[in-house]
């Protein structure tokens, strides 16, 4: 199938979120993907509030079934949680169980007055009651294929689909698996 | 030759009762799992449910406050159930072997022990008696390994130095006894630090300590020269009864740790020890109260790399 470009998703994006966001909007990346993603919407949407990362692992619901395996990444919060609106930024909706383990920590931190979320691409495939608020393009993909978001090093975006497998063997580079 | 014990069949981490013969690998992912806890701890809510629903056993036959504290705080942070054992007022000083006692714990639903015993392999000896179905952390078994202990002191090394492949690393006083030393010698050539030193008097250092991979030295100014680390390890009060030291001011005379041997190592080393302290035997208070002292910040990270330990054993 064909992919579109992320950069121009990206733009899409940047385009709903433009009035909903403020300069105290508090933005809140999900790695690895949506890290990226959110590093970017900070700098596009000029949002003052430092950049949050959030690396749901230790909150997943699958940790019986697989581990502590790839390398989880320190989450930081560097700003106050409780009674604020976060902005929850990850690269593919899919699931939504990766955003409901999100949503876990950042409660953990405070009680947010209102969470928000804003994706890449939506590709269906919920297991959840989870939706987002923002989406770039929302499109199916086949079951059992994992879209990939590449980051290059000039630091631009790409997509590509990939099957589960080879996703367990290319963790920890700088892949990010979009959403299980 | 025989599996790894603490491997399971695909080769993951199923117990940790040494750190000799692990992989550099598995060190690394410890140490950067327990990175990612560092911060829980300073949240609104200091806990995540990685083991919730899951039993943590402190199997302890030997006293030890804190270690064993620090092992219930961990656990309890990672949402677990933990059960402390008094075993002095158990069914072992009634007869009970310490297997029947595992097998009861373990019809009991037990997912995880941490062993601490006298004896050396004792932990062993449980691991492989559970086999795949619970999980053992050695909390330290006799005089041969205190393997958490070894992966909290190389945290702090890597926390304050970044890059192990560049450091001279002294370990300072009772080597023989000391299983904290033996984990952390494991710990630091494994993970690629070049100069391993061990500091002590000739009836406190192993024989044949130099196949460890370490270098040996019986006096604090050569030993300590140019040195990024200082590891003091604690003087145990009953060996001065075996006629090992003569006395605990000739000791301090010799090897204690003073600002004056401090000098000795690089204007920036750190000094490490795994408490608790003899102020005035190993280490003078000017030392341990002092700037280049990480004592405090191990055992905060200690709680992060036993949390690591503990839920990367869970997971496999």
């Amino acid at each position: 199938m064909n992919l579109p470009d992320a950069e121009k998703l990206f733009e899409a994006l940047v385009a709903r979120l433009s009035g909903h966001v403020t300069q105290d909007t508090a933005i809140v990346g999900i790695v690895t993907g949506g890290a990226w993603l959110a590093e970017r919407l900070h700098r596009a949407l000029g949002v003052k509030t430092p950049l949050g990362v959030l690396d749901p692992s230790f909150y997943r619901d699958d940790f019986s079934k697989a581990g502590l395996h790839h390398q989880v990444k320190p989450s930081q919060i560097p700003f106050e949680v409780e009674g604020r609106g976060v902005l929850l930024v990850d690269d593919v909706l899919f699931t939504g169980r990766t955003v409901r383990g999100a949503m876990n920590e950042l409660f953990d931190y405070g009680r947010p007055a209102r969470i928000e979320l804003a994706v890449l691409v939506d590709r269906g495939g919920r297991e959840l009651p989870v939706a987002a608020q923002y989406v770039g393009a929302s499109f199916e993909v086949p079951p059992g294929q994992v879209l990939v978001l590449d980051r290059g090093p000039s630091g631009g975006l790409s997509l590509t689909l990939s099957d589960r497998r080879r996703i367990r063997a290319t963790q920890g580079t700088s892949q990010s698996t979009g959403g299980r | 030759m025989p599996r790894n014990p603490q491997l399971n069949e695909k080769g993951a981490l199923q117990h940790l009762l040494t750190i000799e013969g692990l992989p550099r690998e598995v060190l690394v992912h410890i140490l950067d799992t327990a990175s990612s806890f560092i911060n829980v701890a300073e949240r609104e809510v200091k806990k995540v449910p990685l083991l919730r629903g899951k039993s943590v056993f402190n199997l302890f036959f030997e006293a030890s406050t804190r270690t064993r504290t620090t092992f219930e705080i961990a656990a309890k942070r990672l949402s677990a159930d933990v059960i402390n054992l008094n075993i002095a007022t158990s069914s072992q000083t009634k007869g009970e072997t310490l297997l029947d006692t595992v097998d009861n714990l373990s019809a009991m639903h037990a997912d995880m022990f941490v062993v601490r015993h006298v004896t050396s392999g004792a932990p062993h000896l449980i691991a492989r008696h559970v086999g795949t179905h619970a999980h053992v952390i050695n909390a330290g078994d006799g005089r041969h390994a205190h393997p958490t202990q070894g992966l909290l002191d190389s945290y702090t090394i890597r926390h304050y130095k970044r890059d192990f492949t560049r450091l001279a690393v002294a370990i300072v006083g009772d080597v023989l006894h000391s299983r904290v030393a033996r984990s952390l010698i494991h710990a630091l050539t494994t993970l690629g630090a070049p100069d391993v030193r061990v500091i002590g008097p000739k009836t406190l250092l192993p024989a044949g300590v130099e196949q460890l991979g370490v270098r040996v030295f019986h006096d604090m100014r050569s030993g300590l020269r140019d040195c990024d680390v200082i590891v003091m390890l604690r003087v145990q009060n009953e060996r001065m009864k075996g006629a090992l030291l003569p006395s605990e001011q000739e000791f301090f005379k010799s090897f204690g740790l003073t600002p004056e041997r401090l000098a000795l190592a690089k204007a920036d080393a750190i000094v490490m020890h795994p408490g608790p302290m003899n102020r005035g035997v190993e280490i003078d208070s000017a030392v341990a109260d002092g700037a280049q002292a990480v004592i405090l910040p191990q055992v905060t990270f200690g709680i992060a790399v036993r949390m690591a330990v503990m839920s990367i054993l869970a997971g496999n």
